[in-house]
């Protein structure tokens, strides 16, 4: 695969595409159109897009391209990341395209406000390329819920990108966008970017404004960047983050400090935790194998491993399935046909505002979305609340002491992103608890509000599909994820001879062969 | 809608004893939204004083109104509460259109306010001292127009129209405890609290306070119990009883209706009351259990409220007098009798007298003006004397007219109607409607000449000594100068022409 699909641009990460563009060797028309080529090329296949973006996207490339070219004191001034396309997540409202949420529920919505972070790419000037597909309402671990049909596995048209983020995680992986933003309330970023062999980025709950994400669990929601290298995560979560008066919840910190900590190129001393009790039993061996792997590198690079325990993220599981939903099932309320959105009147019987708002409901959510209002709205109730909601909330406390003794003995945690590889379309469809174990990993981060990094690790033995390697840090800590993630990104692929990327399939050969294969050997 | 039976006052009052609460929804002024940076304006066209927030758009986060906490803290303090140092917001969950997210976000187990009370003046100078259990934020729902139906009611309507101009509108609920001992002043008692209250948050200017446009909303709680019985009994909720009079004629329809009730032997039904102001009476609205489950959460989109003692410290400082302690200062002040100053205080001129005063008026001559002259015509005119249009420079301009013998007080009266219909100033006013007192002694003379004229015999009586008999020919001269003369003066003149000692 020494040969680059389309066009050479399309692989080039995104701060090389910066440098181009910086030396005006290319131009964002140039590169934008090449992605919108891609998009054409291959997502009949990935459907990584709900909606396309072409002509707007164009357009503020030719903006940058334009100021470019006349120099000055207004080229001097365009950010770094001026004319980078960019894909986000349905989840995140826009102007000027439709937001759904993978829902039918706001199918044909638009926004009539910009989210936080969309204001901040329009800022800096980043084409947005379109929205991404996603578990509908973010609600899963494979994309399988999409309203709007399942995201497939570049690795594997036949296997899930993850989810809740698959459309973000695949469009990179595809190279249909060298960046994407996710939004991760259980691992919505992590878990894709570690079954398709890219980078996702879980900032401090609170260093990304929330604002114009719609909300699926307010106290766990963040959103996040996703790319195919850890300093392009790291340039990325410097445009969106940042305190916004909008967001009660946003930190006044600044985050400044990301792109160097990518850049520092060492880990000497550094302590790195093994979580005892996220990794081990339950884990596919292709998984722990190149975990295990990792911890070699790190530690011939010079830092310092040893063990942690933390025995209570066993109840994180359980504890998350019950403030989640809980939240879920306030947050959703809003959608119920009165004021935009779906409205369904009841096929028969008197045409009273509750009998609408239910036949709205009834039409408009999918079962997921259904089995979570129902639980949370169980878990809330009176007489329930302080044994589920109440005792969840005092799990969640145990759960940021087993951080904060963990991060008393190490610097950075490490564990897989996810205890397995892509598994196939429609595999766990019917098994609810089978796939929410997919995210057992991941959880216990958001239920802290630390910040988690996800990068790829290789590939499996048995099955030759992407692993996911995960640092965490203690909040506020983003730039220590940063650090030593770009340091074991460098080691792997100094080992690997390339990105791992490079060992994925082409699409076009997918579309050749009658059976998609898993590509790349080791 | 069936009308209740009732019982007698009297009967009701010998029988059983009532038993009072009520929440009262106070909505602040504050420039925007509890919750959104919309405007906080009554009156508007629908539907245009909103944003994403208060329309509940996919994506959007609530803010809290800093100014809305400062009000809120206020009236808590003016209300001898306690002051949270930290408290949430919570979600209280509903599908109901009036309210854009289906929840409303409200303080729900951790009030800013708590543990207060408020000594309530019955008319007759009794002191009531009502326990406030708190006093919460919450954010007040868009307002819903029923059409089509015949009693304005969702049920039967045809179809509702929703302005959320009210959405997101910042409210304080301040929830008492319950008032035992009030009696057959019960009635009063409820009127006189909603009074005080209203009172106290336009006092603090954190409420525009005016209870036809909604600004102060009562729901009140009332229950009977037989006289001498600690449990209380079954209550009803009457809700948005929104005048003090109709405060005070719905605790004392229910205290008949409920009485009629027990007597009959039948359990009061735990139930909300719709008050209809045109029957004076109330109907069961719809059954209210405790059950009723809102399913309450910590609003996760908002992070705790903290009110540090220095910031309270510094509000506390801010506060004005409470309106009791300084209609006391006031009275003692201007040494008016309880009576006089009572009706001060009805004629909704106290202010204004206080006004006059700090103008340079005396008590008595201020309370002469607003009692005397100006209560009057703003009634005659349907508006309130302080929105009459006198200002308080005013009336010592004109006192001080009187005063310097430029104009009698008849003069003066007309010279008032002058400054209402805009003339001028009343100096302006005196010279145009050319009513100076005549103080030029030169015309006086003249006068004064042709009336000892006019009647030689009293001028007579008088250089006899007879001084008396000087009012036929001073009556003379006013007449002649058609009252325009200073009738002093005009004595001064005839005594001193006659050559009489006065």
């Amino acid at each position: 695969m020494s040969e680059l699909d389309n066009s050479g641009l399309i692989r080039l990460s995104a701060a090389q595409l910066a440098a181009k563009l910086a030396a005006r060797e290319v131009t964002s028309v140039e590169v934008t159109q090449a992605y919108l080529d891609r998009i054409a090329e291959v997502d009949g296949q990935v459907n990584a897009f709900l909606h396309v973006n072409g002509e707007e996207a164009l357009a503020v490339a030719a903006e940058v391209d334009a100021i470019r070219a006349a120099g000055g004191a207004e080229a001097e001034a365009l950010h770094e990341l001026a004319g980078v396309p960019i894909a986000v997540k349905d989840l995140i409202v826009t102007i000027g395209q439709p937001t759904t949420a993978g829902s039918k529920i706001l199918e044909g919505w638009h926004s009539p406000y910009d989210a936080t972070v969309i204001k901040k790419l329009r800022a800096a000037k980043m084409p947005i390329l379109g929205k991404t597909n996603l578990d509908e309402f973010a609600m899963g671990s494979s994309t399988e819920h999409s309203a709007y049909g399942p995201t497939r596995n570049p690795w594997d048209l036949d296997r899930i990108p993850g989810g809740s983020g698959g459309g973000s995680a695949a469009a990179v992986a595809a190279f249909e966008a060298p960046l994407a933003l996710g939004t991760d309330t259980g691992g919505s970023i992590r878990q894709p970017g570690a079954v398709t062999g890219t980078v996702g980025m879980k900032p401090t709950y609170g260093a990304v404004s929330r604002y114009g994400a719609i909300a699926m669990a307010s106290s766990l929601d963040q959103i996040g960047p996703v790319s195919r290298t850890v300093l392009d995560s790291a340039l990325l979560q410097e445009v969106i983050g940042g305190h916004d008066p909008f967001d009660s919840t946003s930190l006044t910190d600044s985050f400044d400090n990301l792109v160097a900590a990518a850049k520092t190129g060492n880990v000497e001393g550094v302590k790195i935790g093994i979580i005892k009790e996220l990794h081990g039993e339950g884990y596919q061996a292709g998984v722990e194998n190149r975990f295990n792997e990792s911890l070699e590198l790190l530690k011939e690079a010079g830092a310092e491993i040893v063990e942690v325990s933390c025995p209570n993220f066993k109840y994180a599981l359980g504890a998350y399935y019950l403030i989640m939903p809980s939240e879920v099932s306030s947050n959703l309320a809003k959608f119920d046909g009165v004021r935009y959105g779906l409205r369904v009147l009841p096929k028969d019987g008197p045409m009273t505002i509750e009998r609408v708002m239910a036949a709205t409901r009834a039409a408009g959510f999918g079962d997921e979305v259904k089995r979570r209002i129902i639980l949370g709205t169980y878990a809330l109730s009176a007489g329930y609340y302080d044994a589920y909601y109440g005792s969840a909330q005092k799990v969640r406390t145990l759960i940021q002491r087993d951080f904060d003794a963990a991060f008393a003995q190490a610097d950075v945690l490490i564990s897989p992103t996810a205890p397995t590889t892509a598994f196939k379309l429609g595999e766990k469809l019917d098994d609810p608890l089978a796939m929410y174990l997919n995210d057992v990993a991941t959880i216990p981060a958001n239920m802290a509000g630390v910040p988690g990094l996800s990068l790829p690790g290789g590939l499996a033995d048995e099955d030759g599909l992407p692993v996911g390697i995960q640092l965490l840090a203690p909040a506020r800590e983003d730039a220590r994820l940063y650090r030593v993630g770009a340091v074991l990104e460098s080691l792997l692929e100094a080992k690997w001879g390339g990105p791992l990327l490079d060992r994925a399939p082409s699409l076009q050969a997918a579309l050749d062969s009658s059976s998609t294969t898993a590509g790349g050997s080791n | 809608m069936s009308v209740a039976a009732i019982l007698s006052f009297e009967e009701a009052m010998e029988k059983y004893d009532p038993v009072l609460g009520f929440e009262v929804h106070v909505e602040l002024n504050t420039k925007t939204k509890m919750f959104s940076s919309a405007p906080n304006v009554f009156g508007d066209e629908p539907n245009t004083n909103v944003n994403e927030v208060d329309l509940g758009m996919p994506g959007v986060l609530p803010v809290v109104n800093k100014a809305a906490v400062e009000s809120s803290i206020k009236i808590g303090l003016a209300l001898n509460c306690k002051i949270a140092e930290s408290c949430r917001f919570a979600r209280k969950n509903y599908f109901y259109p009036d309210t854009p997210k289906n929840f409303q976000t409200s303080q729900y187990d951790e009030p800013i306010a708590y543990d207060g009370y408020l000594d309530i003046e019955l008319e007759d100078g009794t002191v009531f001292r009502v326990e406030i259990e708190r006093a919460h934020m919450e954010e007040d729902a868009g307002k819903l127009t029923h059409m089509g139906g015949a009693t304005g009611r969702i049920q039967g309507a045809d179809y509702s129209l929703v302005d959320y101009n009210r959405a997101g509108v910042p409210l304080v609920e301040i929830v008492t405890k319950p008032i035992e001992g009030a009696g057959s002043r019960a009635p009063e008692l409820a009127k006189a609290y909603v009074a005080a209250i209203r009172e106290i948050v336009k006092n603090l200017g954190v409420s525009d306070a005016r209870m036809e446009r909604g600004n102060v909303r009562c729901d009140a709680n009332v229950s009977l119990r037989p006289h001498g019985r600690e449990r209380f009994g079954i209550r009803s909720e009457t809700k948005n009883v929104n005048s003090l009079r109709a405060v005070e004629h719905a605790v004392r329809y229910e205290i008949q209706r409920h009485a009629a009730v027990l007597d009959s032997g039948e359990p009061v039904i735990q139930e909300t009351r719709h008050w209809h102001e045109d029957t004076r009476t109330t109907t069961s609205g719809r059954e209210k259990s405790d059950a009723d489950d809102y399913r309450y959460f910590p609003e996760p989109d908002l992070v705790p409220v903290n009110a540090s003692r220095e910031w309270v410290e510094e509000l506390r400082a801010t506060l004005p007098e409470p309106p009791a302690a300084r209609r006391k200062r006031l009275q003692a002040d201007w040494g008016y009798s309880d009576l006089e100053f009572r009706d001060v205080v009805n004629a909704g001129v106290m202010d204004s007298i206080e006004e006059t005063i700090a103008a340079g008026a005396s008590a008595s001559v201020a309370r002469k003006w607003w009692m005397g002259e100006i209560v009057g015509r703003a009634k005659t005119a349907d508006v309130e004397p302080s929105e009459l249009g006198v200002a308080p420079a005013t009336i010592v301009e004109l006192n001080q007219l009187v005063e310097d013998g430029k104009i009698n007080n008849k003069m003066a009266s007309q010279v008032l109607d002058g400054v209402l219909a805009g003339e001028g100033t009343p100096a302006e006013i005196v010279e145009k409607r050319g009513l100076a007192v005549v103080s030029d002694d030169g015309p006086l003379l003249e006068a004064i000449d042709a009336a000892l004229a006019a009647q030689p015999d009293v001028a007579e009586k008088i250089r006899g000594g007879k001084v008396q008999a000087i009012g036929a020919i001073v009556g003379g001269v006013m007449k002649a100068t058609r009252g325009q003369a200073d009738a002093g003066r005009v004595r001064e003149l005839i005594l001193e022409k006659l050559g009489v000692e006065g």
